[in-house]
């Protein structure tokens, strides 16, 4: 971890108080483990029904996941603790066991995928039973992306490389890595991005802009890269490729396993874990923007432009997503020493909770183009705003008295 | 040859090695890496920001 990028950032960063937290410090390494609790529900409510031929519990998932995690966040609260620097180095020293955490996850998810899809082909269900199994695998791979996110982030790693290939290959979200990393990185919160969503567009609206302009970008820089290597887009060496074929060979083995029935449901649950993906990038950057430079260059990313949200129960399960204005800061930090930043702009609920009120854009306007508009002080033009409605906006937000003052 | 240092993750490029997996062949002098080369390891650092290392 280099010193260089610790000096700016951790004086703003909230201080670690070690006689509160030290007993949560010690334990937290094995709080992580909390992470399972997503593919051990997925799993248990595939068997249970299963075995009771209830087709309600194929739903369980995904009431889970947009209920009754939200209410345990809700419960638990805030994590006070943020690592000191002598405690960040022994949290590094000990990367093994978090690296292996994120190992497990990535064979869980395939566990989980593969039994909703025995479940779900092997057994008679109603079309609205097969629905809620197809929402909870699209959960299931907004966490597994989640990990597959954490490990495409060690580019220098190659077992942590190939792990992230494997686990976005689950969802067959191939550019997943090399878009995230090279393209939404790069250009976060900026009106060039399409993966950061800008004030006035919806949800939905964002999906159209976010799904074929990522995949797009993915796609052409691994082909920018293999032409600076002299290699064909076709080689063996695209890292895209590579992901995909180890979609197309699993797929294709569960199908053969289970029956045709399983390729549609396997594409549509992959199509609507990249819809979950997209609701996270849309409530990550929601309208903060970047400003450009004397010479034209963007300033670059700080904690203040993404949302954060430092709730304990989420953050575990996500393995520190969530705080996601220092991993934005700082895209190296292992998810162990994410440190909360109080200054950055706050979401006031967890993921799952925000990417439901997301699903419902009167509710999301309602919650969240308030606190854009304190954000920015009230000045609009600092604003990432959807081009359709930027008068609107302008008209009924912006004061330039708070702006001036 | 010399050595330059992204300054938000560490990051060396070595003249004498390059950036392989980026394209960039051993011996690429710094100068002939494009403004727009974003740091290879956190990516929210071009060739701008990077500094010389003296060794």
């Amino acid at each position: 971890m280099s010193e260089m990028n610790t000096a700016s950032s951790l004086s703003s960063a909230k201080d670690n108080s070690p006689k509160d937290n030290s007993h949560w410090a010690t334990a937290k390494k094995y709080w992580y483990l909390v992470t399972f609790i997503a593919p051990a529900a997925l799993l248990a409510t595939a068997l249970l029904a299963a075995i009771t031929g209830q087709g309600g519990w194929l739903w369980g998932f995904t009431a889970i996941f947009f209920v009754i995690i939200p209410i345990v966040d809700t419960i638990v609260g805030e994590d006070p603790y943020n690592p000191s620097k002598e405690e960040e180095v022994e949290l590094s020293s000990n990367d093994n066991y978090y690296k292996n955490i994120l190992y497990l996850a990535t064979a869980t998810q395939w566990a989980g995928l593969i039994t909703m899809t025995y479940v779900v082909t092997q057994y008679s269900w109603a079309w609205y039973d097969i629905l809620g199994a197809v929402l909870s695998v699209g959960a299931l791979h907004a966490i597994g992306l989640t990990i597959s996110h954490e490990l495409g982030h060690k580019v220098r790693d190659k077992h942590q490389t190939l792990a992230a290939k494997i686990c976005s290959a689950c969802s067959g979200y191939a550019h997943f890595n090399i878009e995230h990393n090279k393209g939404h990185h790069k250009h976060v919160a900026t009106p060039e991005d399409p993966a950061s969503s800008r004030m006035g567009e919806s949800l939905y609206k964002f999906a159209l802009r976010e799904l074929p302009g990522a995949a797009h970008r993915g796609w052409k820089l691994e082909a920018d890269r293999l032409k600076r290597l002299n290699k064909s887009f076709f080689s063996k060496d695209n890292e895209l490729l590579q992901t995909l074929a180890i979609t197309f060979v699993a797929y294709g083995l569960m199908t053969a396993a289970f029956g045709w029935m399983a390729l549609p449901f396997l594409l549509l649950t992959a199509a609507y874990g990249w819809f979950q993906l997209t609701m996270a990038n849309y409530i990550e950057h929601y309208g903060l923007l970047r400003q450009k430079s004397e010479d034209g260059r963007y300033e670059r990313c700080q904690p203040k432009h993404s949302w954060n949200n430092n709730f304990k129960a989420t953050n575990l399960i996500t393995l520190h997503l969530q705080r996601h204005s220092d991993h934005h800061a700082h895209p190296t930090r292992a998810y162990q020493i994410l440190r909360d930043y109080p200054e950055a702009p706050q979401l006031p609920h967890g993921y799952p909770a925000m990417m439901a009120l997301a699903m419902v854009p009167p509710l999301w306007r309602l919650v969240m183009d308030h606190r854009v508009v304190k954000w920015a002080n009230g000045n609009m033009s600092l604003v990432n705003m959807d081009p359709a409605s930027k008068n609107k906006l302008f008209n009924k937000y912006h004061n330039p008295q708070v702006a001036t003052s | 040859m010399s050595k330059y240092q992204c300054p938000d993750c560490g990051y060396v490029y070595d003249e004498t090695q390059g950036c392989e997996e980026e394209g960039y062949a051993p011996g690429t002098e710094w100068e002939d890496i494009p403004d727009d080369f974003p740091c290879p390891e956190c990516f929210v650092r071009d060739k701008p920001d990077f500094v010389e290392i003296n060794e």
